[in-house]
Order: C-alpha cells, then sequence, then structure tokens
C-alpha cells in the first residue's frame, strides 16, 4: 500500500473530483487538476522510467515541459497508443493507463540495467570504436542495439483522432501568460491591439500564480493574488484570446509562429470521440512578445539522476500547486536563493526539510534569514559529493568546498533523505527568441545568456529576458512596453514591490568531487546519460566544437532537446578547453521547442484529403459504366472499360479493335487547353513551337512540339486557329499548369512587347473525341446541320457548330490515326453530349476507351507520349521529327540548343519502332536494348519505351530509343531479361497506315 | 515563411508565390550567333549570389504577374520589390 | 601507429579511466605553403584529403572548413547510401562508393555504421512504373542489385508501408537494392579527419577563405582569416557554397544553392528496418540506430543560404508520410533544420578541373551528396593528383553544360536522392 503525501489543499485541485489511473498495471487515484507525476507523487511513487544508455533507474525531476526522465507510454497497446509523453505535462483524466518505457522486463527489475555495470567501457561514442570486427557484422550488432535503444514504441495501429489547422493574424502575439505575459497582455488590449496570448499550461498566471508567500508583494498584496486579479482584468477585453494548453512550438522569419493547441488530451477518452485533438494555429503576427520565463538549472555532481532527486522548483510547484510532498524526509541543495523560497514554501506546509546544502559561504538574504528564524539546518559553503539509493535516493554525502571551489575539504557528511531538490540558478528560456534568428549575449555575472539583436519586430520580457527577480521583472515592463507597442503609458508605472529574493549566485559547472572523475557519473544530459566526463573525453580526443561535443557525446539530443543541461556542457567545455563563456557560442536551438505530432502538423490534409482529384465533366458516366481509373497528375482518367469479368488485356483488345473497325469514344477533357488571343498570337506561336504558324489558315489546326531552352522536347499538342489573332491551344494532361506558367514567364518577362493573352480554359470544356470509321455518321447525327463532308471539313480543320442550342467547337483532328473529331462543348453540358454521342453512335458498336487503348491506338501509328517516349533528353531530331523544325524561323525556344556540339552529334539516342521476333512476345516497357550481349560491361543501347500487343496488327509492337537507331533499319538487337533474352529487329515506328488513307477516308 | 509584398496585391504569404531564379538575364536576341559557351553562360550559368541577390517571383496564386525581388540570400530578408522592366533600386 | 580502435582498446582505457585516447586529429596552425588544398572540411573534402596522402602519395596537404568539420551537409542528411541510378556514369559512380563504403569501418579503423538494411523506391502512378521497371534492367546489367517488386512483395518487406489501392496514390510497385541502406554521418566526416591526419593532413577548422589568389590562369594560394597560404592545387568541395569560392577565383557554376529540410521524430523502438523513399508524394523515412524515424523533407525553389525552409515543405512531407504510413500519425517530430544543397541543372554532380590551372570543383551533389562521400573523395584525389579525371568521374565534368551531354538524372531516374 503507498503512502498518501497529499498534504494540503490547493485550489487549483479539485478534491471533489476524484480520477482513477493505472500505472505499471495498479490502479491509483489522483484529483481533477493533477498532472500524472503530481499523482503519481502524491503516491509517493518516484520510479518512473529507465535512462536511455545505462538503463538507470529514473523518475520525476521536473514540473514541466523540460521533463528528461519522467517519460511514459500512454495507452499500450490501443489505436490512442503514444510513447515518450512526459508525466509532467500530461494531465490526468478518468481511464488514463500509462507504464514505463525502456525496460524490460519491468521498471522495476530491467535486464538493461547491466548496461550500468558496462558503463566503464561504454564512454561517449564507444560504438565509432568497436563493432567493426569480424567486417560484415555490423548489422548483427546494430540487431542489438537498435533493440536495447529506442525509448516507447510507436503506434502500430490508425490513429482514430482528428488535427486541424488554423491561420491567426493579430497585432501583438504573447507568448507565456506568467506574470509577465499576463502585464504585456493588459496593456497590449488595453491600447486597442489585437492580441493573442497563449501559454503551455492549463492555467494561466505562470509561477507567480501559486506564489503565496509574504516574502513577495506587489503594492501591499501578496504578488498571487495581485496577479489574480489582473488576469481577471484581462479577460474582459474583447480584443485579447487567450488560449491555454497552447505551446508555441516554432518561431520562423517574417513573425510567422507555429503553435499548437491541446483540445482534448485532458479528457476521458469517451469523450473525445468526434472532437478535433490537437490544432495547429499558424500565427502572423505583427508583434511578438516572448515572456516564456526561465528553466531552472540542475547541479551537475556525481549520482546526481537518482529518483526522489527534483529541481527545487519542481518541489516548490508540487507543494503549492499541487498540494503534494515529494518527499517526508527532503534536502536542498542550491547556489542561489530560490531553494529558500521552496524551503519557506514547505515549511507552511509543514513539509520536513531535513537540511540545505548552500555552496555559497557568505549568504545573508531576507529570505534566508526567514529560513533560518525556521530552524532549517543550512549547510553554508558546502556540496553534495555524492547520493545513494538504487531506485530511490535515501542518503546524500556532503563535503565543504575550498574557497576558489575547485575541490572539496575537510570530512564526509551523510544526510539521509528521501527527496533532494536541487537548483543551479536560472536560465533564460531562449529558445524561440533564437529560432527566430536572434542573436545572443552572455551575461558574465550569472552566467546567462539572454536576447541581444532582435531579427524581427520582437522583444523578449520577464525571465526570458534576463529579469528574474519580482522587482525587476515589474520596474523594467512598463518602459518596454511603451517603446515596443509605440504607447505613452501602462498600468504598472510606480508599483510598489518588495522581495526579499537576493541575487547572489555561486556558479560552478561541475561541482568538485572526492574521487576522480573518471570514477563518477555527473549527468549533464539525463535523457541520453551523458556524463561531464564524457565531455572532457570528447574534449580530449579534439572535438572542440560545441557541436561537435554534443553530437559525439548526445548531450542535448534527447526529447528535451537539453533544457536543462545544455548550459552545463557549454560551461564544463569553457572550463576544460580554457575558452571564454561568451566566445563559445551556443548550440543551435531546432524547432520545435517541445515535440509537436505528426497528426498535428498533417491536420486535414489525410485520407481523402491527401490531395485534391480532379474529375473530367462525363467521370459519373465513366463510373457508372464501371471504368478503371488512372492517376494521371491529379486527374482520375478512364483507363479502361471491363466487360463482364474482362482483365486489363482483353478490354484494351476489344476496345481498339473496335476502334478500328467502326467507332470509339474517348474522354479526352483532360488535356490543357489555352485559350491565346491577341494581335501578336502567330508570332508568340512562332517563338514558342519549333514550326512555323504565320500561314495556318483560320480554321485549320496543327501538331506543334515546344522544346525546352535546353532543346529537349517539353510538350506537344494541337493548336487550332479559330480567327485572325485567336488560338486555342492544347497540351498534354500533366503539362497543362507548367506549359501555361512558362509561357506566361515569356510573355512577361522576355516579350513584354507582344500583344498576346493567355487564359487557361482546361476546365471550362468537355472534350469529346469520336473516331474511327463510322465517326462521320455519328457526329453528323449528333449535330445533323452540320456539313461532314471531307471537301467541307478535311482532316486538320474546325467549325463551329451548335448542339441544340449549345454553342460547341469540332475538331477533325486524330490521336489514334483514325478518321476522327473532338468536340468541345462548354463543361457542363459534356456529359449530355456524350450520352448523345453513345447514343447516336449504338448502331455503330460505338465503344468507350480509356488511356490504355489510347496508348496502344496511337502506339500503332507511331505517335509519341511526352513523358513515356520521351525523358528530358529526347530533341525533335532524336525522335525523328526533323519535319516539324523549322530550318526557316530565326529562333524559337530552345533552338541554339539543338545545334550544341553533343546535340548535334548522329548516335544520340533515337525513337524507332520495335518488332519481336516472336509476334506474340510483348516487350516489357523499361527493357533496356542492347547489340551485343556477350559484351563485358555490357552496352546499354537504349530502352523500350512503349510496348502493346496490336489486334489490329495481329502482333506486338513496340517503341524505343536506341543510339544510332535512325541507321539501324532492319538490324537485330537484344532485348536481354532476367532469365531470357528476346530478339528485336529495328523497325518504321509507324506501324499502321503510313500512306494516312484512314485519317483521311 | 516571407510574407512578399507583390507590387500588383500587395502583402502576400510566400506560399501564393513561386520563386524564378536570378533576375536581368536577358535571353540573347541572336542566339545563333552565340558560342556555345556563350549559350551555356545563358542557359546553365548563375551568380548563386550569398547575399543581395536580385531574382524574380510570380504570383501563382494571385495576380500571376511576374516581378522582380531584391532578397539577401544569408536572412531571406526581403529588400523591396519592383515590376518587370522598371529600374532596379540602386543598394 | 596511435591508439587502434577495438573492444580490447576500449576495456584497456576503461582502467586508465579512458583519461589516455589521443586526439583523433591535431589542431596545427596553418604552415605556409601546401602541396594541395582541399577547401571544405566536409565528408567529401576529408575522403579527398585522405585519398590524396593515402593513395597518391601527397602528404603536404591541408582541409581548410570555415566552421568545424562535417558542419555543414554531412551532418545534416539522412544518411541514405544507394547506387542504383540509371544512367551508366551515375551507376559507375555511385557504385564505386558502395563498394568503398562496404569496407569502409575496417579501412579507417571507426565504425561508420554502414548498415546495409536496402533501400525501396516506391512507384504511385504508370510512368512511376515504367521509370523504375527501365531503372531496374539498368541496373541489373551494370551489375548494380536492384529488383523490382510488386505490391504484395513491397508489403512483405516493409509491412508498415500502407498498400491499400484505395489510397489517393496507391503503391503500385517498387525497387529494392539491398546493399544500400544507411550511414552514421558524423562517423564518416570524423573517420577521414582521422586517417587524412594520421598520414599528415593538416585539418584547420574556424579557418574561412576569403579569396583566391591567381597569377594569369593559375591558382596561387588562398587568402584565409589565419593569413594567406600558398598552394598550386586547389580543391573546392564547399557544397552549398561553391559559387561563393567560385566567385573568389572569378568563375560562374551551373549552380543554385537551396533550403533542404530533414526532420527526426522522437526515438521508439525499432519499428521500420529498412529505408524508403518516395518521389511522387514526396516522402522518404528510416530508422536511425537510436530509434528516430529520420525524414527527408524537399527543397525550395528559392535560393538561400540561411539554412532555413519553409514550414510548406515540412507539412507536405508530412503529410505524404502519413498517407504512406497512416501508423505515425501519434509520433512527434523531435527536431527539424536545413541545409544548402547546390544542384545542377542535370542533378548531377561536377568532379572537374576548370579553366583555370590548379583549380578542381566538386560541387553539385544536390539532395543526395552523402552516398557518394567515398567515391567522390577517392576520385576527386585521383583529378587533382594526375590533373586529370579517373574513367569513373570523366563524365561528370564542368563542360558538359557546354556541350549538352547532361548526365540527367532528375529527368530519367525516379528519385534525385
Amino acid at each position: 500500500m503507498s503512502k498518501n503525501l497529499r498534504v494540503k489543499t490547493s485550489k487549483f485541485i479539485d478534491e471533489t473530483y476524484k480520477v482513477s489511473f493505472k500505472f505499471n498495471g495498479t490502479t491509483y487515484y489522483g484529483y481533477k487538476g493533477d498532472t500524472l507525476a503530481s499523482a503519481l507523487l502524491a503516491n509517493d511513487i518516484h520510479l518512473v522510467g529507465r535512462s536511455f544508455k545505462y538503463h538507470r533507474p529514473r523518475g520525476i525531476m521536473t514540473a514541466g515541459s523540460e521533463e528528461p526522465n519522467a517519460i511514459v507510454q500512454l495507452h499500450n497497446n490501443t489505436s490512442r497508443t503514444e510513447p515518450n509523453v512526459r508525466a509532467t505535462e500530461i494531465e490526468i483524466y478518468e481511464g488514463l493507463e500509462a507504464s514505463s518505457q525502456n525496460c524490460w522486463p519491468s521498471v522495476n527489475f530491467d535486464i538493461g540495467g547491466i548496461n550500468n555495470f558496462l558503463s566503464p567501457i561504454l564512454p561517449a561514442g564507444f560504438y565509432y570504436k568497436t563493432f567493426m570486427w569480424p567486417a560484415n557484422f555490423w548489422e548483427k550488432y546494430e540487431y542489438f542495439i537498435r533493440k536495447s535503444a529506442g525509448l516507447g514504441k510507436s503506434p502500430t495501429e490508425t490513429d482514430p483522432d482528428i488535427y486541424e489547422h488554423k491561420y491567426i493574424h493579430c497585432d501583438v502575439l504573447i507568448i507565456g501568460a506568467g506574470i509577465s505575459g499576463i502585464m504585456a497582455a493588459r496593456t497590449a488590449a488595453k491600447n486597442g491591439f489585437k492580441t493573442l496570448l497563449v501559454d503551455e499550461k492549463s492555467y494561466l498566471g505562470g509561477s507567480t500564480i501559486y506564489q503565496n508567500s509574504e516574502q513577495f508583494k506587489i503594492n501591499n498584496q501578496i504578488s498571487n493574488s495581485w496577479l489574480e486579479k489582473e488576469i481577471n482584468e484581462i479577460k474582459k477585453f474583447e480584443n485579447l484570446e487567450i488560449k491555454t494548453r497552447t505551446s508555441v512550438a516554432a518561431f520562423h522569419g517574417y513573425n510567422f509562429l507555429l503553435a499548437r493547441e491541446n483540445l482534448t488530451d485532458h479528457l476521458p477518452l469517451d469523450q473525445r470521440i468526434n472532437k478535433t485533438r490537437q490544432r495547429l494555429l499558424k500565427i502572423r503576427a505583427k508583434k511578438v512578445i516572448t515572456a516564456t520565463g526561465a528553466l531552472e538549472r540542475p547541479l551537475i555532481f556525481d549520482n546526481n539522476d537518482r529518483p526522489g532527486i527534483l529541481l527545487s522548483s519542481a518541489i516548490e510547484k508540487y507543494a503549492n500547486l499541487f498540494g503534494v510532498a515529494c518527499g517526508e524526509k527532503n534536502v536542498l541543495f542550491t547556489n542561489n536563493d530560490s531553494a529558500y523560497e521552496t524551503a519557506i514554501s514547505l515549511y507552511q506546509k509543514g513539509i520536513n526539510i531535513e537540511a540545505i546544502i548552500d555552496n555559497r559561504e557568505e549568504i545573508d538574504s531576507k529570505l534566508i534569514k526567514e529560513t533560518e528564524k525556521n530552524n532549517i539546518k543550512i549547510y553554508k559553503g558546502f556540496t553534495v559529493v555524492n547520493t545513494f539509493g538504487y531506485k530511490r535516493i535515501n542518503k546524500i554525502s556532503i563535503m565543504q568546498l575550498s574557497k576558489d571551489g575547485q575541490k572539496v575539504v575537510g570530512s564526509k557528511i551523510s544526510i539521509a533523505c528521501d527527496c533532494l531538490g536541487i537548483s543551479g540558478g536560472w536560465t533564460p528560456a531562449v529558445h524561440l527568441f533564437t529560432q527566430s534568428g536572434g542573436k545572443l549575449k552572455f551575461r558574465d555575472e550569472d552566467q546567462v545568456f539572454i536576447p541581444d539583436i532582435y531579427p524581427s519586430d520582437q522583444i523578449s520580457i520577464g525571465s526570458c529576458n534576463g529579469d528574474f527577480t519580482l522587482d525587476e521583472i515589474i520596474s523594467s515592463i512598463p518602459n518596454k512596453l511603451k517603446e515596443f507597442l509605440n504607447i505613452k503609458k501602462t498600468d504598472y508605472e510606480n508599483l510598489e514591490i518588495y522581495s526579499s529574493f537576493n541575487k547572489s549566485k555561486r556558479n560552478i559547472w561541475l561541482l568538485p568531487s572526492d574521487k576522480v572523475i573518471g570514477k563518477t557519473k555527473p549527468f549533464v544530459d539525463y535523457q541520453n546519460d551523458a556524463t561531464a566526463k564524457d565531455i572532457k573525453l570528447a574534449l580530449r580526443e579534439g572535438f572542440r566544437s560545441i557541436e561537435h561535443v554534443k553530437r559525439y557525446t548526445t548531450t542535448g539530443m534527447g526529447t528535451d532537446q537539453g533544457k536543462l543541461g545544455n548550459m552545463h556542457a557549454l560551461g564544463i567545455i569553457s572550463e576544460t578547453a580554457g575558452s571564454k563563456m561568451g566566445e563559445l557560442g551556443t548550440t543551435t536551438f531546432r524547432p520545435p521547442y517541445t515535440p509537436l505530432t505528426f497528426g498535428t502538423i498533417v491536420g486535414r490534409n489525410v485520407g481523402e484529403f491527401f490531395d485534391i482529384f480532379r474529375k473530367t465533366p462525363v467521370h459519373d458516366w465513366h463510373v457508372k459504366n464501371k471504368a478503371e481509373f488512372e492517376n494521371v497528375g491529379q486527374w482520375k482518367r478512364a483507363w479502361y472499360y471491363p466487360k463482364d469479368g474482362e482483365n486489363m488485356h482483353e478490354a484494351v483488345q476489344r476496345e481498339s479493335k473496335a476502334a478500328r473497325d467502326s467507332a470509339g469514344i474517348l474522354d479526352a477533357s483532360t488535356l490543357g487547353k489555352i485559350d491565346i488571343q491577341g494581335t501578336d498570337a502567330s508570332e508568340f506561336l512562332n517563338r514558342v513551337y519549333t514550326n512555323a504558324w504565320s500561314k495556318l489558315a483560320i480554321g485549320k489546326c496543327r501538331y506543334g512540339l515546344m522544346l525546352n531552352e535546353d532543346g529537349m522536347v517539353y510538350d506537344d499538342g494541337v493548336t487550332t486557329r479559330l480567327d485572325e489573332n485567336h488560338y486555342i491551344m492544347t497540351t498534354t494532361t500533366g503539362g497543362a499548369a507548367t506549359v501555361l506558367g512558362k509561357l506566361e514567364d515569356y510573355l512577361q518577362t522576355e516579350w513584354p512587347e507582344l500583344d498576346v493573352y493567355l487564359t487557361s480554359v482546361t476546365d471550362h470544356y468537355a472534350t469529346i473525341s469520336v473516331c474511327g470509321p463510322s465517326s462521320k455518321k455519328i457526329v453528323s447525327q449528333v449535330i445533323p446541320e452540320l456539313d461532314f463532308s471531307d471537301e467541307s471539313f478535311p482532316h486538320m480543320s474546325f467549325k463551329n457548330a451548335k448542339i441544340d442550342k449549345i454553342k460547341c467547337r469540332v475538331m477533325r483532328i486524330s490521336f489514334t490515326g483514325e478518321h476522327s473529331y473532338e468536340i468541345n462543348v462548354q463543361a457542363n453540358y459534356g456529359k449530355s453530349v456524350w450520352e448523345k454521342c453513345m447514343e447516336a453512335g449504338k448502331e455503330f458498336n460505338i465503344t468507350p476507351y480509356g488511356t490504355e487503348t489510347m496508348h496502344l491506338l496511337r502506339a500503332e501509328k507511331g505517335f509519341i507520349i511526352v513523358g513515356q517516349d520521351t525523358d528530358a533528353t529526347m530533341t525533335p531530331i532524336d525522335l525523328q521529327m526533323d519535319w516539324i523544325v523549322s530550318k526557316k524561323k530565326y529562333d524559337f525556344i530552345g533552338k541554339r540548343s539543338l545545334y550544341r556540339s553533343d546535340t548535334i552529334k548522329d548516335d544520340r539516342k533515337q525513337l524507332v519502332g520495335l518488332l519481336t521476333e516472336n509476334p506474340d512476345e510483348v516487350l516489357e516497357e523499361g527493357a533496356q536494348i542492347v547489340a551485343d550481349i556477350k559484351k563485358s560491361p555490357v552496352e546499354m543501347l537504349g530502352h523500350v519505351t512503349s510496348s502493346y500487343y496490336s489486334p489490329n496488327l495481329k502482333k506486338s509492337i513496340a517503341l524505343g530509343v536506341v543510339r544510332g537507331g535512325k541507321n539501324m533499319m532492319g538490324q537485330k538487337l537484344i532485348i536481354p531479361m532476367e532469365n531470357k533474352q528476346i530478339n528485336v529487329t529495328v523497325a518504321d515506328p509507324v506501324f499502321l497506315d503510313k500512306e494516312n488513307k484512314r485519317l483521311n477516308a | 515563411m516571407f510574407v512578399i509584398n507583390c507590387p500588383f496585391c500587395g502583402e502576400r504569404e510566400q506560399s501564393e508565390f513561386k520563386a524564378g531564379g536570378e533576375a536581368h538575364i536577358i535571353r540573347p536576341k541572336q542566339p545563333t550567333e552565340l558560342s556555345d559557351d556563350q549559350w551555356a553562360e545563358y542557359l546553365f550559368m548563375r551568380k548563386n549570389i550569398k547575399g543581395i541577390q536580385f531574382e524574380r517571383w510570380v504570383h501563382t496564386h494571385g495576380c500571376r504577374k511576374w516581378f522582380n525581388v531584391v532578397r539577401d540570400t544569408s536572412s531571406d530578408k526581403i529588400k523591396a520589390v519592383y515590376k518587370m522592366g522598371e529600374k532596379p533600386p540602386s543598394e | 601507429m596511435r591508439n587502434k580502435y577495438s573492444i580490447f582498446s576500449l576495456v584497456k582505457n576503461a582502467f586508465s579511466y579512458h583519461e589516455n585516447w589521443e586526439k583523433a586529429w591535431k589542431d596545427p596552425e596553418p604552415k605556409k605553403e601546401y602541396d594541395a588544398i582541399i577547401i571544405g572540411g566536409g565528408g567529401h573534402g576529408l575522403a579527398t584529403a585522405y585519398y590524396l596522402a593515402k593513395k597518391h602519395d601527397m602528404k603536404n596537404i591541408a582541409v581548410v572548413e570555415k566552421g568545424w568539420i562535417g558542419g555543414g551537409n554531412t551532418g545534416r542528411n539522412t544518411t541514405i547510401i544507394r547506387s542504383n541510378y540509371l544512367w551508366d556514369a551515375s551507376a559507375g559512380l555511385y557504385d564505386h562508393a558502395l563498394k568503398i563504403w562496404e569496407g569502409l569501418s575496417q579501412e579507417l579503423n571507426y565504425n561508420v555504421m554502414f548498415s546495409q538494411r536496402g533501400v525501396m523506391n516506391l512507384a504511385h502512378n504508370l510512368q512511376d512504373v515504367r521509370d523504375l521497371k527501365r531503372r531496374t534492367h539498368a541496373n541489373r546489367l551494370n551489375g548494380i542489385d536492384a529488383v523490382y517488386l510488386n505490391t504484395d512483395q513491397i508489403k512483405k518487406f516493409c509491412p508498415i508501408i500502407n498498400t491499400s489501392p484505395n489510397i489517393r496514390y496507391p503503391v503500385l510497385g517498387g525497387t529494392l537494392q539491398r546493399r544500400a541502406g544507411t550511414a552514421r554521418h558524423d562517423a564518416v566526416a570524423w573517420g577521414y579527419a582521422r586517417g587524412a591526419d594520421e598520414m599528415g593532413v593538416d585539418i584547420l577548422q574556424n579557418c574561412e577563405v576569403k579569396g583566391i589568389k591567381r597569377n594569369g590562369d593559375s591558382v596561387e594560394g588562398i587568402e584565409t582569416t589565419k593569413g594567406f597560404i600558398k598552394t598550386k592545387k586547389i580543391g573546392v568541395v564547399a557544397a552549398g557554397h561553391s559559387s561563393v569560392i567560385a566567385n573568389m577565383a572569378g568563375l560562374r557554376l551551373p549552380l543554385e544553392s537551396k533550403p533542404l529540410q530533414a526532420l527526426v521524430s522522437e526515438p521508439v523502438k525499432p519499428i521500420i528496418d529498412t529505408v524508403v523513399m518516395s518521389n511522387a508524394v514526396h516522402a522518404y523515412v528510416s530508422q536511425s540506430d537510436k530509434g528516430e524515424l529520420v525524414i527527408g523533407a524537399g527543397t525550395d525553389d528559392y535560393v538561400s543560404y540561411s539554412q532555413k525552409g519553409s514550414h510548406d515543405i515540412v507539412e507536405g512531407t508530412l503529410n505524404a508520410i502519413l498517407e504512406l504510413y497512416p501508423i505515425f500519425s501519434r509520433m512527434r517530430m523531435l527536431r527539424q533544420w536545413g541545409g544548402i544543397v547546390d544542384i545542377c541543372p542535370d542533378a548531377s554532380p561536377i568532379i572537374s578541373k576548370t579553366s583555370i590551372k590548379g583549380l578542381y570543383f566538386n560541387c553539385g551533389w544536390g539532395t543526395g551528396g552523402f552516398k557518394a562521400t567515398p567515391g567522390s573523395g577517392d576520385l576527386f584525389a585521383h583529378t587533382i593528383a594526375n590533373d586529370e579525371p579517373h574513367k569513373l568521374n570523366a563524365a561528370f565534368n564542368i563542360n558538359r553544360f557546354i556541350s549538352g551531354d547532361l548526365v540527367d538524372e532528375h529527368g530519367a531516374a525516379a528519385v534525385a536522392h
């Protein structure tokens, strides 16, 4: 049966609301308002986890987000499981289940604890020096290393929770709702600024709100009651939004910040359903006030990591805020006045204090005198040299410090205890400031880094700016706010402050020991088990930069990102290397400030919202008719339409045969369409396409090939001259947006003198292509008043028409080699026109076909697909399309590149047709092509780009690119597969109807 | 993420824009007169400056206009914006 | 030979509380003159120095580094190593590197933790499938171990991938190179530094190059924050800062330096045992030995030396991660950072002489240079020592941008990383 260490009611804890929770399988009780850590401490549980490397027992060290040790797995083996949750942050709720991590079989008996005994041969970086023999054995070692590393366990089920994003624009963002943040918020709000105040905690007021002591007064009121009134005041402002449980994760340039608002993690599981778990706030603030406070420093001495050792300020917080004693025999160890504040708080609550160890010799602040009044024994000028107790501290040894603080003298004194509070002074929380690009300066007097140069419109106030005491904070803030917000006055001028805190501090980064350092374990990074001797070893081995030391020892690389120990690491480096702290610099504080859930960053962009999908106007018809779809860019395109259990091959064979025998219909709406108008439209086309456009007659269509400036084929499509100064260009489906972007770029930046206007009309038109020998009959029925005779409407021409009263454009163009028409109609009529064509085509067995059949049909005809038969290394000459490259035009995009020494070579890869020896054997697209398989290394001449079985030609056909292929017509080549070689013959890429009889039929 | 002051639309989030590389590289008027070396200079060689760079951006999800930006590439601070064809501000 | 690293030396040193380890590398003052100077103390630069000393008997050389060695892209990348490149030239280059990786820990007596856990590249559309098959066939004929996997085989090799056909961009297939994997980035820099130092190479940290002194068409030395240093050969391996050094010599390069971001999660027990890369939905992920998920994001489209990128890129990457691994939704990002990557128009590197005698450049590695470190160092050392390229880096000359004979890996290979 565990003890109850709840000492006194606190108004932050609702004692009428009992909450049960499980830790490592055992049920405990706490109260609403508790964190998991405070509830465990109330049950006298300190041992929470095991450390990363040595698997040493570890307890609760802090009371906030800087916690390195007390991290747990929540709801193991469920969909809501979460690793590495800080017990000091999670608020308890009915049904919470937490378990210790990184230990097996249990936190009480952990096999991995053997590492602690092997620690002499596991110094920093030991893994760089071993595990190298036998060679190739690394993966076997690695298997065990990986198993023993890691902390918690990844979830293995899909997350049931939802997350969202919210954009916030405000005049003033205030980060941190401690006393400084509250004062700033009231001032900003009162002066009419749209203000947002955020704090990571569930309550407002920071540490002052539980500073209930006669030693700290504002205008003669105890500081916490003064602040409470201020908080009540700020809640009245309509232009001030307050968000608690909201942690700023990242402070980027241009005052762009990311914050995580936690909405449900404190609720019982059954109350979370269908609620947003966390919200990512994307904040753009005109001004930012950082009031993130300071973090208490630990002290670095031998075995400073045992369960029962906490920061002194954490002990105070557990007592004052949660009404929990961390121990029954408490000892405090300090180098400054903070521990006395804790001592007085504990004393007031009747919690026993055995002693205070202070490394300072001469101290006489009011706070200390007050403590001494209470008969608490103070050892002045002493240091702790060791601690005892495996799973919970039970004793410490202390010794007197030499005058210079470099060594210990005299004899050891033992003090029994079950809790040790340590205080090494305070480190301003400058993480967000430096993330934003701010530059720090080092203040020698108390060995802290404080903000110096601000990179954007922002300030830091309060203890994150190095103003630690109540009087410093309150006296500095009014002027800072006046200047920053450009206002005349604040409500905080001439406040009367009483603070008995004295700033004196004796900073010793690594406290001396009676043992040689090699025999000690003074932890600097608790989670990663990096000790002061590891840092010294790194320096000894030549790692001099702070970043080197950090990486070699892994100091500051844990889930707490070194919030506690980074300063000590720097201090020990500078002392050992004999360099000055300020010159050494700091390591970079990288975002996020506290770890940020992936789901929160992603928000709603998961599942069906991962990416939009674009549907053609005929999409529903395709779905209804059981089409299979292919992703082409963001488009869903009908791929093929299987009938009665057909597989893709069977469907495609049927579709392509029908298209050539009678009629096929294709939804080509996804092709990019750019409307081009202006008096210089023809000249513009001349410059962007390789061929000439000036002489294209109105009502005629022409195929164009567009190059990149590097001469490589970029896009292709048919452009129609609708009028003197009006063209409609089609692009590939995937290229539509980039082609438009590129054309606009040239138009605006290179050729602003051209009178040309471009408009994307891709989504405005449905494009229906009807092809095959019966196509003319079908479209004649759909548009009876139009003259479809070959004389009036030859191949590559266009006519305006009407279907009923709906205007449409009809082009006679073909991508299949068949006689074919393309009807372009306003998108919302697309489906009905499609259905009309289907109806009219019924008697001709009109067959809808998808992209796969389209690819097959065009391959029979030897038409290329940009992106499939080309790969950004093919020129039009390589494609054997010399005919489309105008020799007469002075210039066009990419022209000059066609005449570079490499691009004019004769033996470049060129597009050819390929026929297999066995006409039934279909080549694999992507297969390589060689001439001599025996050569070693084998020389690859090219590859198969497109390959199909043609039902119309009754044989396998393929397109490919082959080095020098242009001059290899009829030559035999080899396709070497894993298990066989396929013989092919180089052929003309046009397999069907070279004379264009079908086109013009 | 930057806030870019589009000369046509005003201040907008960077996500509305696309960068277009170094500015004031003029496409040669007579490419065919150039040697391979000279053409490669235009095509590929870039100053890639660390410091004040003159560069092109386009307001893709806005007015779709191209314009120029003066930006310090070492701090990402934008110093000025100006329209295509306008004279660059002197530093 | 100084302290040899082994389990025995660890045990031996344990008795003296590890007080007697020697420096892994010295911290010398610059000499007045060197036979060659390497600018840039990243993995590639240190490897270059190592091979110059080891294979070309050039011992009087220095590596100058503006900050601390391995502090640039070497220490910021996601450590993927593979050689399954499409073009012959690339395959030759990267497989040369991969072969050195396979014995590197032993060669350097420094555990670089080369873990051949395999790299998979996923296909999400039909063109991806064609491209990956094309690459696999080319790899096989080039003697590179690569196989094409169908969706079921992918699921079997890496069960946590969401291979449902109902996701927005379903996994249609992919490739696997089993010899590929990851290594410990810092160890590569430190191992080469220790090896080079041992052979007499001076590693000059906190030494920033301020100018390159030329005499007509030859180099004469470098101006640094530690004074002028004379030399006849300069090898520049400055990654994102290549153009800055080139400008000092009056050269322009076909490079743009852009932000590239990466992130890690909090550490967890082993959950993914291979490296998975997806280009179409842009996500790649592996798990470090420490247990962190190591996730690479993409580049921004603007030039920047700020080592910061935009949040949209990180968000887009995690969108893709959760699309492919929905189980990671409750994992948390621990740290994100940015590097500066120098990108060539054809996404292939330059390992080349220049028009200035004695000035050599090794740059343009873009987002994927780490994997090439040993090979790049070896071939660059050869190029500097012999004043002509090795046949394996001949194609990566700077003149290809003039002739047009590019090694276009981003147009053709499915993934650029």
